[in-house]
């Protein structure tokens, strides 16, 4: 089974929710992106959204925009990403989410980094700009290699648009939770448990929510409502703070326990 | 194959082209399709535009016999589109009125726009404020020093510049910064996209309201040649002013279509924007096109003296029609650039756009090639009084003349 389907089969066994930290690959370093996987694993996460960066990633808030600077300017390509992916899964079964822009994965040639992906250990790709209107030749590539594409819905997403998506979204749906960039922010968008309610009553798929969730308590009202909380650059933001390594993974472990925590509660 | 049909129903020129839009965008996109395609049949519309082209505007631009340009040449009969002559200085204005036209009547207070040289910064300003509408300019910082009087421009017609230290800090992150400003505000917020780019609506919406540079040309050269053109020449950044003057002649297989690109540099020396010389398919902004970009598909950094051309993407039209042979396609340097900016001024009495002034240097050389019953028409996309710190910077006090190196830009991270 995919390992993305058999999270969430074993967290609905055990009534919990998921969380689903992003991180930037090649953010302080390759190795260290390793470091910092397993122990988000080792934490509680559930499963593991990997930036792939762009030079021009126009959904994003400043920080990952800076995490996907340095990220470049530390070398990271198409080869130290998978080196990456095959460092966590050596020792580790954590799904992989590729998070990515369209363009660097359509130059690398899609089929072909797909394949490669699939055998470095990836089991899903989220593209931001590739909607799902034209998603039909590398939903296709993706349902061979089975790997999970997966996409994002809006609260400006129509009740049409939205049985659009969950018609050809797999492995999750991943909730915008308000109009905007990526970013930490303090409160969620007006309407927004009434939404997020439509969407999880629509959706097959379990239901995730992401988009300026920084704080435990923001975690809790997720999980009150759908699947699990997609976490990032409360996360990412601390990667690019210049200090010693052993100093920045005994923070992120701290910060990522706390979030953790709400997710593995017993939720009815 | 009828050009008129182009694009099909999800914004593809055959293999470019498409609507690559986050998802908090795709329903304002398909909305603003909605209400463009409602007011195609509204007369009351285009009641409305057509007044404001004529009396704000001033349009017709005129056609312009460049008798010393062509006594220089000793080739062909060369025109000018005076494009420079409309209000605020370029075909910018155009698009911009008939886009915050239809963004009124979408119930949108808030206007947005990315701008390179700044005339279209200031074209929307100036539209927005005619309909008190709250207008906010992203522009790099840069094109914020290289374009100066433009931000006074847009600051003194109640706009707010925001400057954007992104990446390259031009165009293209220009772009990025309003299309961020754009997801968040996406309720009551137009973003009016200055050139044919961006996802499906927009190049064909910032087309159709630029063809009236082809069509208004066809008629003034019927007056006064009695027959077609044989020659256009326009520069090429994202292609609006190019795709204006071009679209009404794509199906006249007569007339020749010549596009000029940003040679910056030099091509050899990899500081340009020649996405046809250098570029390879990518998807940027939205749309499947010709883009500057490294092996892994990061975008590369591209160099231009002229702030408008400075892009590392070109419209997906312009790349259907150049595989179509329809549309053929140059590159002028800075430094060519320069010198036909020096001719203008001098022979004909008018300052061109930097940008513009690529499309004279290649009409320069492209003139003398020709027999003197060809009519040249050279799009004079804008005026080049924005330019004028750029330009005196290359000059030395005596010699009046341009030097030898055009301005260097240092700019952000990714190498090509």
């Amino acid at each position: 089974m995919n390992r993305i389907d058999a999270a969430f089969v074993r967290l609905r066994e055990k009534k919990q929710k998921a969380f689903i930290p992003y991180i930037a690959a090649g953010v302080p370093g390759f190795k260290e992106t390793v470091d910092i996987a397993l122990d988000l694993e080792a934490a509680g996460a559930d499963i593991l959204e990997l930036g792939y960066p762009f030079s021009d990633p126009m959904a994003d808030g400043a920080v990952n925009q800076l995490a996907a600077n340095r990220a470049l300017q530390n070398g990271l390509n198409d080869e130290a990403y998978l080196d990456i992916v095959r460092g966590i899964r050596t020792k580790s079964q954590l799904p992989i989410v590729v998070f990515s822009y369209l363009n660097p994965i359509f130059k690398l040639g899609m089929a072909d980094f797909a394949r490669r992906a699939k055998e470095a250990g990836v089991d899903g790709f989220l593209l931001v700009d590739m909607p799902v209107e034209e998603s039909a030749e590398f939903q296709e590539t993706c349902r061979t290699l089975d790997l999970r594409l997966i996409f994002l819905a809006a609260p400006t997403t129509t009740p049409v648009r939205l049985q659009r998506l969950l018609r050809e979204a797999s492995g999750f749906l991943y909730y915008i939770s308000r109009t905007g960039i990526t970013g930490e922010r303090a409160g969620f968008e007006e309407n927004f448990e009434e939404k997020l309610r439509a969407v999880k009553a629509a959706s097959k798929l379990p239901v995730v929510v992401g988009f300026g969730i920084s704080t435990p308590e923001q975690v809790r009202a997720v999980c009150a409502l759908c699947d699990g909380a997609v976490v990032g650059s409360a996360l990412v933001r601390r990667t690019l703070d210049d200090k010693p390594f052993a100093d920045l993974r005994e923070e992120l472990r701290g910060v990522a326990r706390a979030l953790i925590s709400p997710t593995k509660e017993i939720w009815p | 194959m009828n050009p008129h049909q182009l694009p099909d129903e999800w914004g593809r020129f055959g293999p470019y082209g498409g609507k690559y839009a986050p998802e908090v965008l795709m329903p304002a996109l398909e909305e603003l399709e909605g209400f463009y395609n409602q007011v195609q049949g509204d007369a009351a519309f285009h009641q409305e535009l057509d007044g404001l082209l004529r009396d704000f505007v001033g349009r017709p631009s005129p056609l312009y016999f460049a008798e010393r340009l062509t006594e220089l040449c000793r080739g062909a009969k060369v025109y000018l589109k005076r494009e420079d002559l409309n209000h605020t200085g370029a075909h910018k204005i155009n698009n911009s009125v008939g886009q915050v036209l239809i963004a009124r009547r979408m119930g949108k207070k808030r206007i947005i726009a990315e701008t390179g040289a700044g005339q279209h910064g200031v074209a929307t300003a100036t539209a927005a404020a005619r309909f008190g509408m709250e207008c906010v300019i992203y522009m790099g910082r840069v094109d914020m020093e290289r374009q100066a009087p433009n931000v006074h421009r847009m600051k003194l017609l109640g706009a707010e510049v925001v400057p954007v230290d992104s990446g390259s800090m031009t165009l293209k992150d220009a772009i990025n910064e309003a299309i961020r400003d754009w997801v968040t505000h996406i309720r009551d917020t137009h973003y009016v996209f200055g050139s044919v780019l961006g996802p499906h609506p927009y190049p064909k919406i910032v087309r159709d309201f630029q063809k009236i540079i082809g069509i208004e040309t066809e008629t003034q050269m019927q007056e006064k040649e009695k027959r077609l053109p044989d020659v256009l020449v326009a520069c090429v950044g994202g292609g609006s002013n190019a795709m204006g003057l071009f679209y009404n002649f794509l199906d006249k297989p007569s007339v020749r279509l010549v596009g000029v690109e940003a040679g910056g540099e030099g091509i050899a020396t990899g500081r340009h924007a020649a996405r046809f010389e250098g570029g390879t398919l990518g998807i940027l902004h939205g749309t499947r096109s010709y883009v500057l970009q490294t092996p892994q598909g990061q975008i590369a950094e591209t160099h231009s003296i002229s702030a408008g051309l400075d892009y590392p993407s070109v419209g997906p039209e312009h790349a259907f029609y150049r595989d179509q042979k329809r549309i053929e396609f140059a590159s002028i340097t800075d430094l060519e650039a320069l010198n036909a900016f020096h001719t203008l001024c001098r022979l004909e009495g008018i300052i061109p756009a930097l940008e513009s002034s690529h499309a004279v240097a290649h009409a320069l050389k492209l003139a003398p090639t020709l027999p003197k019953e060809t009519l040249l028409v050279i799009n004079l996309s804008g005026r080049g009084d924005k330019d004028l710190q750029t330009v005196l910077d290359t000059m030395t006090p005596e010699s009046g003349s341009p030097g030898q190196q055009a301005v260097p830009k240092t700019t952000g991270a990714v190498k090509r």
